[in-house]
């Protein structure tokens, strides 16, 4: 493992060491080879951006790191430790919370209902004490619940906290569904296209809500994003992908140099 | 000037009242703000306590007598308090527009010469730091909103919680300082310095003492025997004198208190939960609650619809005059006992007007329809005529003496006076002090025996005693064939329908009158949307001729209903265009509270103007917009003149000759 002094950026975020580390992963789907020998890490704090063209494995990688798929070969290890074959609540458990491509929350519940749903790895009443709510119940429920107003006060939900997740814009529901990732404080926050279909204005709110996630909760995040402008503004390091291979991984300005990146992905340097 | 009575006795000043509260009502409700979606509370006990130590913290960052602290925030118990707790200190509060941007605050800023600057949040510290560099008079910023102010230098910035516990420690090394400094307070000390908007030129300060406010919110609190058990939402700019009028003039007066909400957007669902007593709206609102609660029946079901029209015609016919305590037969007040339990009660409910006592509506004029439907419901919605130099009031309609098309009778204590031209001037105990640092103004404005000019042009009706304003003064202008032009009172009428947001009418010195419209996005997006009419912009649907038909149909019927009066029927509108934006206060194009500026739209669409009378068809036109976040772009669009039909006024020769 690679050992990293701890530094702080230019913005003034303390950038630790490596939370999770993909070790040689390789991911096949019976003859076909999504994935093909992959290493990085991610490092406590930092936004990490997992990029590349439609099909180039991004996604399965996603999968992996929240223990959805079991890579065929190589390690995952998380906060020092190599991570057994989990089912992903287990994992969930252990702090890695996602968002997904397609909206995956429960359309006919409210907003609070659905944010709430995120706390359920918070909560530790037995069965009887959530149904005659007494004891421990209460109590965990009035934590909770004041747990989850801190997060829609951050993202600014307010306003919808009583309307059911089906009649809201989908700008509104990616951002909903930040909310529950949230609501799990997980130390590791998966984004699966937090910017896919929106619009320029809604693109700038999430982007800003990413960057107040990670400097105010201090919350690693992995990202996969289309959008360029998007990525390289807001990650701290990049991974790029093309047919199940690593071909690039750096800082925003290493990776938009690298002639294979330019080659396979972005076409023409920009700029 | 020499040694003040005080009508009003020790009460001579904010501070003052504040600590007569805190003995009088001690555990009754002061403030309230919902956070994290609870309604949390302070009692004037604990409000009084919260102010003194911010004003301790404020002595130990240096504030001294006479400096200017500016307030730049949404209505939150925090902004208000350390108004007051400015007050304590000697120092003069000065709230601003939230929603300005940089330059016009930098604008305000270096003309009040503000050493302390209060934000709301990282938005409004960010837009004090980009002209700091310019100004170099703040000293210190203050914000309340701790979220994302991390990283930044805090060698002149502090969060105001960190002050206000830094003078809570400090208490003993103050509280003399503090106890002098508010013993200094008198009825002619400075309460509160408000820039107003302006529909032309610079912001203007007005300086207005405890005396104008306190006397006006005695006065006016009188008038509607408003009392320590009301219940207000505290949800209007802060920079408005209306909102300090209320939310701390007659809410200190009184004892009442002041709710604030979670944020913008929850403002709705705030004010049902609180039900406020007392409420006041600029009537946009009104129209935007109305506008939803139309486009909600469009879609309910036919039973709910048929209840709802039918319990509503019966609200039309005899709500208002039940309301007003007028006759009504007893078959009438049973049916309306009725519609009360079936529409009236839940619709209130749902609006948060169940318990309105006293209702207000000001700032521009509102659509008969409107404000009746309101009345029509049983909600005592009046109406008010004020300004800024009045401390709000000038003339107001008591109870059971509402109309749509008057603004009242004079407020108590107030003079008015109507001008040879047709304007009108007041006296009162709330005419402002001066303009701050224009001396000019204030003596083009304010003459030696005080009385004030409004700017506005309008009449008492002789029977009824009742005021009505006509126009602008200076907008009401003679058309090339010396018939009166009054483009307010058309471009209202046209205001009216819900198709139409924003109306700008011209015609000085011309022939004929044409017009600029704003669509309102809301109403015609939702009939497109129930009349399948696909749209991909603001632009397009402004521009879709089906739209373009129906304001045509709404223009002619307004030019029939303008026909109809003498005065004013050359003001019928010839032709006019749907403008492919929406006027907005970013672009100049209006003021923060949303009134044209006629001038600038004048300059700015010269080119549209031109079409409109040289008979063309169509427009080519590029516009600048301003974005948000302060950004400029272009817009380009052709737009499509429409000529609209006029009606030949009956007594045209008469009112020529």
């Amino acid at each position: 493992m690679t050992a990293y002094e701890p530094y702080t950026t230019t913005d003034g975020r303390t950038i630790g060491g490596v939370l999770m580390e993909m070790k040689n992963i390789t991911l096949r789907f019976g003859g076909v080879e999504a994935i093909r020998d992959i290493s990085f890490d991610i490092r406590e704090g930092e936004i990490r951006a997992i990029i590349g063209p439609n099909g180039a494995g991004k996604s399965s990688m996603l999968n992996i790191i929240s223990g959805f798929y079991h890579p065929q070969e190589g390690e995952v290890w998380y906060k020092g430790a190599p991570r057994p074959a989990m089912k992903p609540y287990e994992v969930a458990r252990m702090g890695v919370g996602r968002t997904f491509q397609n909206i995956a929350l429960f359309e006919g519940m409210s907003v609070l209902d659905n944010v709430m749903t995120g706390r359920l790895t918070h909560m530790h009443a037995s069965f009887w004490q959530q149904a005659l709510w007494w004891g421990k119940a209460e109590r965990e429920e009035i934590y909770n619940r004041e747990q989850v107003e801190k997060i829609i006060d951050f993202l600014e939900i307010q306003a919808i906290r009583r309307t059911p997740v089906g009649r809201l814009p989908y700008g509104l529901k990616k951002r909903v569904e930040l909310a529950r990732a949230l609501a799990a404080e997980p130390s590791l926050l998966l984004l699966d296209e937090p910017m896919a279909g929106m619009n320029v204005e809604e693109k700038e709110d999430m982007s800003r809500f990413i960057l107040d996630v990670n400097d105010e909760f201090g919350t690693t995040i992995a990202l996969i994003e289309h959008d360029m402008g998007v990525v390289m503004d807001l990650s701290d390091r990049v991974v790029v992908m093309d047919y199940g291979r690593k071909i690039g991984d750096g800082t925003p300005d290493e990776v938009r140099n690298d002639q294979d990146v330019i080659d396979a992905y972005l076409g023409v340097a920009h700029g | 000037m020499t040694a003040t009575a005080t009508p009003t006795g020790d009460l001579c000043s904010m501070p003052a009242l504040l600590r007569r509260n805190a003995r009088a009502f001690a555990d009754r409700p002061a403030y309230r703000e919902k956070e994290y979606g609870i309604w949390q509370s302070w009692t004037w006990s604990e409000a009084l306590r919260e102010i003194e130590w911010l004003a301790f913290g404020f002595l130990a960052l240096g504030m001294a007598r006479g400096d200017h602290v500016a307030i730049i925030g949404r209505n939150r118990p925090d902004h208000y308090w350390a108004m007051v707790a400015a007050q304590m200190c000697g120092a003069i509060p000065v709230p601003l527009y939230q929603d300005a941007v940089a330059e016009e605050m930098a604008y305000v800023l270096g003309h009040c010469g503000a050493r302390f600057v209060v934000c709301g949040d990282q938005e409004q510290v960010d837009k004090v730091i980009d002209i700091q560099d310019q100004l170099h008079q703040i000293d210190h910023v203050l914000y309340h909103d701790k979220r994302g102010m991390r990283k930044y230098d805090h060698e002149h910035l502090n969060w105001l919680h960190d002050i206000r516990e830094e003078g809570r420690a400090s208490h003993y090394r103050h509280e003399h300082e503090l106890a002098l400094r508010e013993a200094e307070l008198d009825y002619d000390s400075t309460c509160v310095m408000l820039y107003t908007s302006g529909t032309t030129g610079k912001p203007k300060g007005v300086v207005l003492s405890n005396r104008n406010i306190i006397e006006t919110a005695k006065n006016s609190s009188e008038f509607d025997r408003l009392g320590p058990r009301e219940e207000i939402l505290a949800y209007l700019p802060m920079a408005w004198v209306g909102d300090f009028i209320f939310s701390m003039g007659q809410a200190l007066w009184n004892g009442f208190c002041v709710n604030c909400p979670e944020s913008a957007d929850t403002m709705m669902s705030d004010l049902k939960e609180i039900a406020p007593t007392y409420y006041f709206a600029p009537p946009r609102v009104f129209e935007s609650q109305l506008t939803s609660v139309m486009i909600r029946m469009e879609d309910a079901g036919t039973v709910k619809r048929w209840l709802f029209r039918h319990f509503m015609d019966l609200a039309r016919r005899v709500g208002p005059a039940i309301l007003d305590g007028r006759k009504v037969g007893l078959v009438d007040r049973l049916r309306y006992a009725m519609g009360e339990i079936a529409i009236y009660g839940p619709l209130k409910n749902t609006l948060g007007f169940s318990r309105v006592r006293v209702g207000y509506t000001a700032g521009e004029a509102i659509g008969p329809e409107i404000f009746d439907f309101y009345r029509s419901l049983g909600i005592n919605l009046k109406q008010l005529y004020g300004q800024t130099e009045a401390s709000v009031f000038i003339a107001q309609q008591p109870d059971h003496e509402v109309r749509a098309d008057t603004v009242g009778v004079t407020s108590p204590g107030v003079e008015i006076r109507i001008g040879d031209s047709g304007e009108i001037f007041y006296r009162s105990p709330g005419t402002f002090v001066e303009y701050y640092k224009n001396p000019e103004s204030t003596a083009s404005t304010k003459d030696e025996a005080g009385w004030v000019a409004t700017g506005d042009a309008g009449f008492f009706e002789e029977d009824t005693g009742h005021l009505r304003i006509i126009d602008r003064a200076k907008d009401v202008g003679k058309m090339a064939d010396g018939h009166m032009f009054a483009p307010k009172y058309v471009e209202n009428k046209l205001k009216f329908y819900p198709d139409i947001l924003e109306a700008v009418v011209f015609g000085n010195g011309r022939e004929t009158c044409t017009a600029f419209i704003n669509i309102d996005l809301t109403a015609v997006g939702n009939w497109a949307e129930r009349n399948n009419i696909a749209y991909a912009s603001y632009q397009e649907l402004a521009g879709h001729p089906r739209v373009l038909e129906t304001i045509k149909a709404h223009v002619e019927e307004v030019n029939r209903s303008v026909a109809q009066d003498d005065m004013l029927s050359a003001c019928q509108i010839h032709r006019f265009l749907v403008l492919h934006k929406e006027l907005d206060a970013d672009d100049g194009e209006m003021t923060r509270t949303r009134k044209v500026r006629r001038g600038i739209i004048a300059e700015k669409y010269a080119d549209l103007i031109e079409a409109l009378y040289d008979g063309s068809d169509s427009v080519q036109t590029e516009t600048e917009v301003t974005y948000e976040d302060g950004r400029k772009g272009r817009i380009r669009a052709t737009l499509k003149l429409v000529d609209a039909a006029t009606v030949t006024p009956r007594h045209h020769e008469v009112a020529a000759a």
